[in-house]
């Protein structure tokens, strides 16, 4: 029998693993999108884990507008690196340290 | 041990397995591949939840779409990896002290009596007479949510012209076409009628 606790600590682990991918990826701006990605995952899933436990459509309506949300983010997101690595050769974190472009 | 039960615990080893894979695998490239097995082992606990539209949407619009674009950005950047992996032994230690305080704060709340299986009782499985969750989701979609659903589609609408905005450049050494031009030509413009006198046959 898979109870809600299952899924809820699912996602906590996957929510801490994604925070630790920050800690260590800190210079890459690819894997920070990334560990972004693997936290609204881990959201995700305990939003459908209520959904179905409470028998409620709303949490599920919630994640399809989180997915919306993170496809435009990771798209803007990815324009935002292209730009900047045409302009300064570099994706590396501690390089971007001036305002102007 | 139920089938199902089995299935949840192969499914969050696999996911735990691919994200960790994700951010400490050296090349940029396998954590995208990591992060797409990531979103299809999801896809498959959100099968078992019975969230099946979700579950294929995760597949088609993460699969398929962003983490396509992740990879197609990842292979265009020539990216040297190495000035980028440098202080990841040092700040392993803070990292896992801090995911491992997050994590154990978040099981001990998960595990009080809140969430206990008598306060959330495991619901029937859904018969196949019932409506399907594609039908109930639709259902919700656009009715009672459709303010918001318009709102994301307007929000996906910013998303597109800002991507394009951000990355179009015009080169220099690049030859154009203005399509005012050509569409503003005449026949005037381009055909010129000269008249010969004919020429006698030697």
């Amino acid at each position: 029998m898979i109870t809600l606790s299952h899924y809820l600590a699912l996602g906590a682990i996957l929510f801490s693993l994604s925070v630790v991918g920050i800690f260590l990826n800190r210079k890459n701006v690819i894997i920070l999108l990334m560990c972004i990605e693997l936290m609204l995952l881990s959201v995700n899933i305990n939003f459908v884990a209520f959904s179905h436990f409470l028998g409620d459509g709303a949490g599920q309506i919630f994640v399809f507008f989180i997915l919306t949300v993170a496809a435009a983010e990771a798209a803007i997101g990815l324009a935002i690196l292209v730009v900047l690595f045409r302009n300064r050769s570099t994706i590396n974190v501690t390089d971007l340290d001036a305002l102007k472009g | 041990m139920t089938f199902e039960l089995f299935a949840f615990y192969c499914f969050a080893a696999i996911v735990v397995f691919a994200a960790t894979a994700v951010i400490s695998s050296r090349n940029p490239v396998h954590s995208a591949m990591f992060l797409v097995l990531t979103f299809f082992t999801c896809a498959g606990i959100w099968m078992l939840l019975e969230a099946e539209f979700l579950a294929v949407t995760l597949v088609l619009v993460y699969v398929g779409a962003v983490m396509v674009l992740f990879l197609f950005v990842v292979m265009m950047l020539d990216v040297n990896v190495e000035p980028l992996r440098e202080g990841f032994v040092k700040y392993l230690p803070v990292g896992l002290l801090v995911g491992a305080v997050m994590l154990v704060e978040m099981i001990f709340l998960i595990t009080q009596r809140y969430f206990k299986s008598d306060q959330f009782p495991v619901p029937e499985r859904a018969s196949a007479d019932q409506l399907s969750n594609t039908e109930m989701l639709g259902e919700l979609l656009y009715s009672q949510y459709l303010f918001q659903f318009e709102i994301a589609a307007i929000i996906l609408l910013v998303a597109i012209v800002a991507a394009i905005a951000l990355t179009m450049r015009r080169r220099p050494d690049t030859k154009y076409q203005t399509p005012a031009v050509q569409i503003a030509a005449s026949k005037k413009g381009r055909l010129r009628v000269v008249q010969m006198p004919a020429e006698k046959r030697s």
